[in-house]
């Protein structure tokens, strides 16, 4: 029987996230897949600016913490330097991929990039207390859209899995949520895909994790869990939304 | 003359930069301090070409050759553009095939040749840039055949090697033009 | 002693960053540097290294900045427009104390500006370039050689101080044709970087590449340390040229293609019997102060010829505690004195002195 461990590739410390926020899930469930991949001594993460900014003190492997947006330039960077023994993953957040970031996330993913990116998309700002994010739902309020995000004053969210799969480039763009057991489960399948992926030089491989923030949703942590389910979801559909492989493997 | 301050001029094309980095490389070759500077930005995507070129005996301070010792203009444009810049008591090549008119100035030694109508006789292609060095290095008194074979390896490259014999047979008509 | 060849200066910096063991280069094309580009395409992939042509001047400087994380030589050019768009990157490259060379072939501004030679990222330059307190290693080339002995010095310099380093150049640097030597070019291999973030490999712990420090007290200590190492950098690297400064009565400070300008104007003015040297700065920061503060001693004015609307003219006027007149002579928007110009300057200036 397996006794439930903390991972190795993440270092015992309190983190410092809300109480309820799905971060924490999300960075165990890259933790185990990188110890099961047996890939820790060789990997670096980078960081982005936003809630997990702070990502490279929990994380065991070597850590960069790049400029707002971005990591993927800096993941880019780092994997050329060494392509052959350097695995390479980004941890970003919606603000950070989506909006200030979003040049460096497309061209990372027309040149197929060899890297892993985990995308958190909680449809808000957290580390700055709660704005609207590029993929904040029509009607949401934040503290930047006290009044509902009106689409004809700022548009409407921005699906980027299904907007990344119109690219040629990237090999793997999967949705995922870690709201209940079941859909953990399935997000972790995705993370290691995302990390084999890598291993075997397949290209770029992003998991867009839909999570929560209790915190500035002003919901309680269940609360915020069951939103995921009845306004998140519709919205931003779970599902594998480019697998380059799978398809040519099925074409043949 | 310690320092040749050259300036070639005329269409984009015409192998005005060639034509200067020829000189620049014969210059080299021959133990002178030489530069090399080209007009650049959109006007060289097929517009009008320039560059100034400078062989000295001594370290070359400024490249850039706003009152030449000796301009070569290859058209009508370098001709007006250029004409009142020349040193007294400098030179003019011009190519009288595109050129028609006369320089106006009578301080400075003036040099037509029709090297565009001479290249094209000769099946020499566009090789009037090289007709009117010819004539230039012979009139500089810097005419010597194995310092523009070297240099001509040096700006030819092996792959187009043909390419060297029918310069060097261009620049000699030129030295040859008016003898 | 290998033959010489005729470069241009953009070449020659690309080529001596290969010689120096630069294998990675990313960028983003602009007037008038892009033969460090062209260059790049052609050769890394034939050597094994990474040429990159980044969706942005941003993605480049970022893309920079991982490779330096990882430990190894790299570099980034661009001109201008392009070094703004860098402003942010250069700034985290000092925050994570990181190395790297950054080359910026200059063009007239400000916006779009034009795309002849001017001086007039001086300031941009000599300030840091983004925001918060820091230094680049500013290094002013005025030839072709220079331009690639300086690619070359730049990353050594940046390495030994974990630092960027950058050349400032201009349009005719960029250019011009001049011989050079990239074979006689002496280079020190880069030194260990036990920081780098190249995997633990499950034998040490954690590196950790980052500018974040939440703690105010931990910042100014970081900001104090940081300062300590670029005292040394003044005391250690300053670099300069002096032409005929030793009985000068007026001096004219000059970098790059300025400097080939006024060199030509101060031998016409001895001619005239007008006693006229030149400091030409190399490193613009560190600026070199003590051979202006020296040749105060003697001189009585200076002249700051630049092609911008005075900037160096500030730090000359700093290094000589403002105790003789500086004048300005110059060019600006993609203009170029001509040693004319300077030679008026200087007669201008003498009178007044005489």
């Amino acid at each position: 029987m397996a006794v439930y461990e903390k991972p190795h590739a993440l270092i015992d410390v309190p983190l410092h996230y809300c109480p309820g926020c799905t971060h924490g899930i999300v960075h165990r469930l890259v933790a185990e897949v990188i110890d099961e991949l047996g890939i820790e001594g060789k990997t670096i993460g980078i960081a982005p600016v936003g809630c997990s900014v702070m990502a490279y003190n929990y994380f065991n492997c070597d850590m960069i913490e790049a400029a707002h947006g971005r990591a993927p330039a800096v993941a880019t960077g780092v994997k050329r330097a060494d392509p052959e023994n350097h695995i390479v993953f980004t941890y970003q957040g919606d603000g950070d991929l989506a909006s200030i970031g979003m040049a460096e996330t497309v061209h990372a993913a027309a040149r197929n990039e060899n890297i892993t990116v985990i995308f958190i998309n909680n449809a808000i700002y957290g580390m700055t207390g709660g704005q609207m994010a590029p993929t904040s739902l029509v009607g949401q309020v934040t503290q930047t859209s006290p009044y509902g995000r009106d689409p004809k004053a700022c548009g409407y969210p921005i699906k980027v899995c299904e907007m990344l799969s119109e690219l040629v480039g990237p090999e793997y763009l999967e949705r995922v949520t870690v709201n209940n057991v079941k859909n953990i489960r399935n997000a972790k399948k995705a993370i290691k895909k995302a990390f084999q992926n890598q291993i075997d030089g397949k290209g770029f491989s992003l998991v867009e994790v839909v999570s929560s923030c209790p915190t500035n949703w002003g919901m309680t942590p269940k609360q915020a869990l069951d939103w995921i389910e009845s306004d998140m979801l519709p919205y931003y559909p779970l599902g594998v939304y480019k697998d380059r492989s799978a398809e040519e493997k099925e074409a043949e | 003359m310690s320092a040749k301050n050259m300036l070639f001029s005329g269409f984009g094309g015409q192998g005005i930069l060639f034509a200067g980095k020829f000189i620049a490389y014969k210059g080299l070759i021959e133990d002178k301090q030489v530069s090399w500077l080209p007009s650049y930005g959109p006007e060289m995507r097929g517009g009008t070409a320039s560059c100034s070129v400078i062989v000295s005996d001594t370290p070359v301070g400024s490249p850039i050759v706003s009152n030449p010792d000796i301009l070569v203009a290859m058209n009508l444009p370098s001709l007006d553009r250029f004409e009142s810049k020349v040193r007294p008591g400098g030179m003019i090549f011009a190519d009288s095939t595109l050129i028609e008119r006369k320089v106006e100035r009578d301080d400075v030694k003036v040099f037509y040749i029709p090297a565009t109508r001479m290249a094209s006789d000769e099946k020499l292609g566009n090789l009037a840039n090289m007709i009117i060095v010819g004539k230039l290095l012979k009139e500089t008194g810097d005419y010597t055949e194995d310092g523009i074979r070297a240099a001509l390896d040096k700006v030819i490259s092996a792959k187009r090697a043909n390419m060297k014999d029918t310069n060097f047979k261009a620049i000699q008509m030129g030295a040859d033009f008016g003898e | 002693m290998a033959d010489k060849i005729l470069m241009k200066g953009n070449e020659a910096i690309a080529a001596a960053a290969i010689k120096a063991g630069c294998m990675h280069y990313f960028g983003y094309p602009i007037t008038p540097q892009t033969e460090i580009a062209a260059y790049m395409a052609k050769v890394m992939p034939k050597i094994g290294g990474t040429f990159l042509q980044a969706e942005s001047e941003i993605a480049a400087i970022n893309m920079v900045y991982g490779v330096a994380s990882a430990g190894k030589r790299v570099m980034t050019s661009s001109s201008s427009p392009g070094v703004s768009l860098k402003g942010e990157g250069l700034s985290y490259l000092a925050g994570s104390d990181l190395p790297a060379l950054i080359v910026n072939v200059q063009r007239g501004g400000p916006g779009l500006g034009g795309i002849q030679p001017s001086q007039s990222d001086y300031f941009q330059a000599t300030r840091g370039g983004g925001h918060g307190d820091y230094h680049m290693i500013v290094l002013a080339p005025a030839s072709v050689q220079e331009m690639a002995e300086l690619t070359v010095k730049g990353f050594e310099l940046a390495d030994t101080y974990r630092m960027t380093a950058m050349i400032l150049a201009d349009g005719t640097m960029g250019q011009m044709m001049e011989p050079v030597s990239i074979d006689d070019l002496k280079v020190n291999p880069a030194p260990e970087k036990p920081w780098a973030t190249t995997g633990t490999q499950l034998s040490r712990e954690h590196n950790i590449v980052n500018s974040l420090s939440l703690v105010p007290e931990e910042l100014e200590q970081l900001n104090f340390k940081r300062y300590e190492r670029y005292q040394v950098i003044e005391e250690n690297e300053t670099r300069y040229e002096e032409y005929k400064v030793d009985d000068a009565d007026i001096v004219i400070a000059a970098f790059g293609i300025a400097a080939r300008v006024s060199k030509n104007a101060v031998d016409e003015a001895r001619k005239l019997g007008i006693k006229v040297g030149l400091i030409r700065p190399i490193t613009l920061w560190p600026f070199p102060k003590a051979p202006f503060k020296k040749a105060a001693e003697h001189a009585k004015a200076f002249i700051s010829v630049e092609l911008n609307m005075g900037q160096m003219i500030e730090d000359v006027q700093l290094a000589i505690e403002s105790k003789r007149p500086v004048t300005l002579c110059n060019r600006a928007g993609g203009m170029i004195p001509d040693p004319d110009q300077v030679l008026s300057a200087i007669k201008e200036v003498n009178g007044g002195i005489a």
